[in-house]
């Protein structure tokens, strides 16, 4: 403080001491101005950063009602949710027996198909169309596309394979695909973004 | 160089002197005729909602019911288009009332029909926006002898007088035959060309004094209102204008609560501040600064010279 | 700095130093604004507007910035993006929205008083004319960013006022329709005019702060100019920047910033316009065009020229418009008195006076319904503005006989602000007392 312009105003007359506490006084209130005025600076970022959060109508867009009635055993259907790909597929018993019969040792993810539907449903299995290694649309949820060596799903992208509970068997994702919240509104109509 | 602009501020001067001449004379030899809506104008009536000034707060369960009266008289013609429904939770209803509101509105939201690709409707979800009574301009016009009835979400801030604007207009219609204003100048008499037209109606609140709008409350009692309160015109018009001063700033409450807050510190920080100045400026003006040896900045250096040779001698 | 008792920099700490020597920053900011800028030790209050006004020129480009985050320009959308998206559903978009919005009408109110600051101290004159000219360069691509800026929301008078500013242009002859066409890209003001005012409102308040920084260091070679507009002369004429300018700045600015705040959430459309409430309908005109208010007095100027004489009055207007900022250009040899301050020109005062109550009367004009008395005073007005700075200036200073300087700054504050110099508004008194610091 002492190099500061502040000390002009000290006067001529005052003695060591009186110029010591004379300093203390003087800065309390130049440092509760200062101080007062930067947490006003600091508050003033709040809007400026909260507005780059989601939207009203960005989060409103949060559930999404989709119509299963005409999904066959063995087809599948892709929805859209929040914007993002969702894969529904109604699983064949054999796709079912496949999923249960993998030691879940030898998973990336340990997940049981029960884990992955809902109890008295585990034909339908709903998850995110999104590969978990960099994001892009893993093939296998329309005819003929191709569904890898494990029958599920397989990504084109790095060759992430995904078996028919839609959980990482080879490649490199590290998660399966994720299983959002949903609710089964009626037997033929699911709410995706439901909480169940 | 002073000289030429000296001549064009002459100019300029001179030729707007020929306009004031050409102004008055026109003035003075063929005076205009005073317009009909100049004379029988009339500006809005008081209106005192919960929400006016600095620290108004909206009065939910006022805005129900102009949400009411909207829904059941208004919204037959006139659309909303910047409100979800979702937006209504600000009224106080909850999540599943929205629902059912959404659901049961009487237009549906354009949607496809999932197997054919054509264009179809479907049941309004919460995270839609109001749908409007007519699909485009064309639609509103034909339905209404050519005229736009305006969307309603920012009417209060669209128009001069707001909210007061509105529930004048809806309580101003009246009998243009022998219709007087506070001067006692008959309309008719001196201004037969404000005569109504067959398809407008008389409302002097109404800038052209005519207007397309056939007065949309007529009878108390036209809407039943779910809290009970009697549905007298007046009351009805007061709670529309009430809920359209809603739908055009919603963010009233956050906005005046945020007002005051953020005034109540900046006067704090001034007043900090301006102590501080002040405290710096005191002897700022009359201290003659000198230097070299004199100047404090100087002597305080050698007085820390000083104590660091008696520290380490 | 020209002066040569200004402090250097001496660096506070080992981390400024190693900074100071590989990009001399800190040394610019402290010979800028820190304790290393002497500055004349009697300013008044019209000083510290400069500031303000950089304030409000950050305001509006952060405000602006995170805005443009979720405008649309489409001609079908940037209504419903202003008013549904940002007004409704964008976390706190409301009060970004009124802040931006405000903001530039206080941008502008703080301009106008830091102008008639420099109208009547003469800060105009030598040294200080370039940056005056750079001063009003600022102005011009302020009028020019707030114009488009306007056009932005799509209301009713965003696309008229786009119509009206534009057909300015078709009174010149020959060229005039062309380049109207060229600038709106089209016939009528519509998406290309909307998606280019967008790209050029992003850019120009970015020329903007360059040309500031160009006005700071141009005033900064002289010095800043004082209320007596008597030349600073040795040390006890002075104060460092820091901590008294700083000290004055930062509490008029929270006081300002208070007065921008209880508009901007108390009463956040009073200085609009409800037209732009409505959606940009091409075929129906409002019953009254206007402009924002501080385009006002130059909206009265425009209109005030009824009659064809030679020209066209319509273009009269236009260049009258246009004439009336580019003739402040001409002002430091318009006016010539060799004393600067407007307290020692006792007839350069009155007349002073005369054209702040001219501007303002200008504004009412601009802003109100057309009649015909209203367009008479205008034209009186107008007149007036123009006679002002060609004709009546020019033979003042020559003529007029200015009151005796004081010889130096420290001796009129030693001796009482009040007693030697007249600040604006004030008369001068001559008690000889040692005045409380006037401030």
């Amino acid at each position: 403080m002492a190099t500061k312009a502040g000390s002009a105003e000290v006067p001529q007359t005052a003695g060591p001491n009186g110029e010591e506490e004379g300093f203390r006084r003087r800065d309390y209130l130049k440092v509760a101005a200062v101080s007062f005025a930067g947490v006003g600076g600091v508050a003033a970022l709040a809007p400026l950063l909260v507005q780059m959060a989601p939207s009203a109508d960005v989060l409103a867009m949060a559930t999404t009602e989709v119509d299963i009635s005409k999904i066959q055993p063995g087809q599948g259907i892709k929805a859209q949710w929040r914007k993002q790909p969702v894969f529904i597929r109604n699983l064949t018993p054999k796709e079912i027996q496949e999923a249960n019969a993998v030691p879940l040792s030898s998973l990336r993810d340990p997940q049981t198909l029960a884990e992955r539907t809902k109890p008295g449903k585990t034909n339908w299995l709903i998850t995110l169309g999104v590969c978990t290694h960099l994001g892009c649309v893993p093939l296998g949820i329309s005819e003929g596309e191709n569904r890898g060596p494990y029958g599920g799903y397989f990504c084109p992208c790095h060759g992430s394979m995904y078996d028919t509970a839609a959980r990482i068997r080879q490649g490199p994702a590290p998660k399966n695909l994720m299983v959002p919240d949903y609710q089964f509104t009626t037997p033929t109509t699911v709410t995706i973004g439901a909480k169940g | 160089m002073r000289f030429i602009l000296g001549f064009i501020g002459a100019v300029f001067a001179g030729v707007l002197l020929i306009s004031l001449i050409g102004n008055l004379s026109t003035y003075f030899s063929n005076p205009p005729a005073p317009l009909a809506s100049d004379v029988f104008h009339k500006e809005p009536k008081e209106l005192h909602l919960t929400s006016d000034g600095p620290f108004g707060k909206f009065d939910k369960r006022q805005l129900q019911r102009g949400f009411q009266v909207y829904s059941e008289v208004c919204s037959a013609c006139h659309s909303l288009k910047l409100v979800s429904f979702r937006d209504l939770k600000g009224l106080g209803y909850n999540d599943a009332e929205i629902k059912k509101i959404a659901s049961d509105w009487k237009v549906q939201a354009p949607s496809i029909n999932p197997d054919t690709g054509e264009p179809a409707t479907r049941k309004p979800l919460p995270s839609d926006t109001i749908p409007p009574p007519f699909a485009n301009e064309v639609a509103a016009r034909a339905a209404n002898n050519n005229a736009l009835p305006p969307d309603l979400s920012l009417i209060t801030k669209a128009r001069e007088g707001g909210p007061a604007y509105v529930y004048s207009l809806l309580t101003g219609f009246t009998n243009q035959a022998g219709y007087r204003n506070e001067k006692g100048v008959e309309l008719l008499k001196n201004f037969p060309e404000a005569k109504t037209p067959p398809n407008l109606h008389f409302n002097p609140y109404f800038a052209n004094l005519n207007i397309a709008m056939p007065p949309p409350l007529t009878t108390n009692g036209q809407v039943t209102y779910a809290d009970g309160t009697p549905a007298t015109v007046d009351q009805m018009a007061k709670d529309v204008a009430a809920f359209l001063a809603w739908t055009a700033q919603p963010d009233l409450e956050n906005r005046h609560a945020a007002g005051l807050s953020i005034t109540l510190f900046l006067l704090i920080a001034t007043i900090l501040g301006y102590l501080a100045y002040r405290q710096i400026w005191h002897e700022a003006k009359r201290a003659v600064r000198v230097t070299g040896a004199l100047d404090p900045q100087n002597q305080a250096k050698s007085r820390k010279a000083k104590a660091k040779q008696n520290v380490a001698g | 700095m020209s002066f040569s008792w200004a402090r250097p920099y001496e660096p506070k700490s080992k981390f400024m130093q190693w900074l100071d020597e590989r990009l001399p920053l800190p040394r610019l900011v402290y010979g800028a604004v820190g304790g290393g800028y002497p500055v004349p030790r009697n300013l008044n209050f019209f000083w510290n507007f400069g500031v303000l006004a950089g304030i409000f020129l950050t305001i509006q480009i952060v405000t602006g910035i995170v805005l443009a985050m979720h405008f649309t320009a489409s001609t079908d959308e940037a209504f419903t993006s202003v008013n549904q998206l940002i007004m409704r559903d964008v976390n706190a978009g409301w009060l970004l929205r009124y802040a931006h919005m405000n903001g530039a009408s206080f941008f502008f109110i703080v301009t106008y008083i830091h102008i008639f600051r420099g109208l009547y101290y003469g800060s105009y004159k030598a040294p200080r004319e370039l940056v005056w000219m750079l001063g009003l360069v600022i102005y011009l691509l302020m009028m020019a960013t707030a114009f488009m800026g306007y056009v932005l929301p799509w209301g009713q008078m965003s696309y008229w006022g786009a119509q009206v500013i534009t057909g300015f242009f078709s009174a010149f002859p020959i060229v005039g329709e062309p380049l109207r066409i060229w600038l709106l890209g089209g016939y009528a003001p519509d998406q290309a005019a909307l998606t280019r005012f967008f790209s050029l409102h992003y850019l120009l308040p970015f020329v903007i702060a360059g040309v500031v920084i160009l006005h700071i260091w141009a005033l900064h070679i002289p010095g800043s100019g004082n209320p007596t507009g008597v030349d600073v002369k040795d040390e006890r004429d002075t104060l460092p920047f820091h901590p008294f300018y700083t000290a004055k700045d930062g509490w008029f600015a929270g006081a300002f910033l208070l007065f921008y705040c209880v508009v901007t959430f108390f009463a956040p459309n009073y200085l609009g316009h409800p037209d732009n409430y409505i959606p940009a309908n091409p075929l129906a005109t409002p019953a009254h065009i206007v402009p924002e208010w501080y385009f006002w007095p130059f909206y009265a100027i425009l209109r005030s020229f009824t009659v064809d004489f030679i020209l066209p009055a319509k273009l009269w207007g236009v260049l009258a418009m246009f004439g009336s900022i580019l003739l402040l250009f001409f002002l430091p040899w318009l006016d010539k008195s060799p004393v600067r301050s407007g307290s020692y020109r006792p007839m350069f005062k009155r007349f002073f006076w005369l054209l702040v109550i001219d501007v303002l009367i200008l504004g009412y004009i601009g802003g109100a319904p057309i009649n015909w008395w209203r367009t008479a005073l205008g034209q009186a007005a107008a007149a007036y503005y123009f006679l002002h700075f060609l004709v009546i200036l020019p033979i003042v200073s020559a003529f007029e006989a200015p009151d005796p300087l004081p010889s130096s700054i420290s001796e009129s504050v030693l001796h009482g602000e009040a007693a030697e110099a007249a600040p604006m508004g004030q008369k001068s008194k001559r008690t000889g007392s040692v005045a409380t610091a006037a401030e």
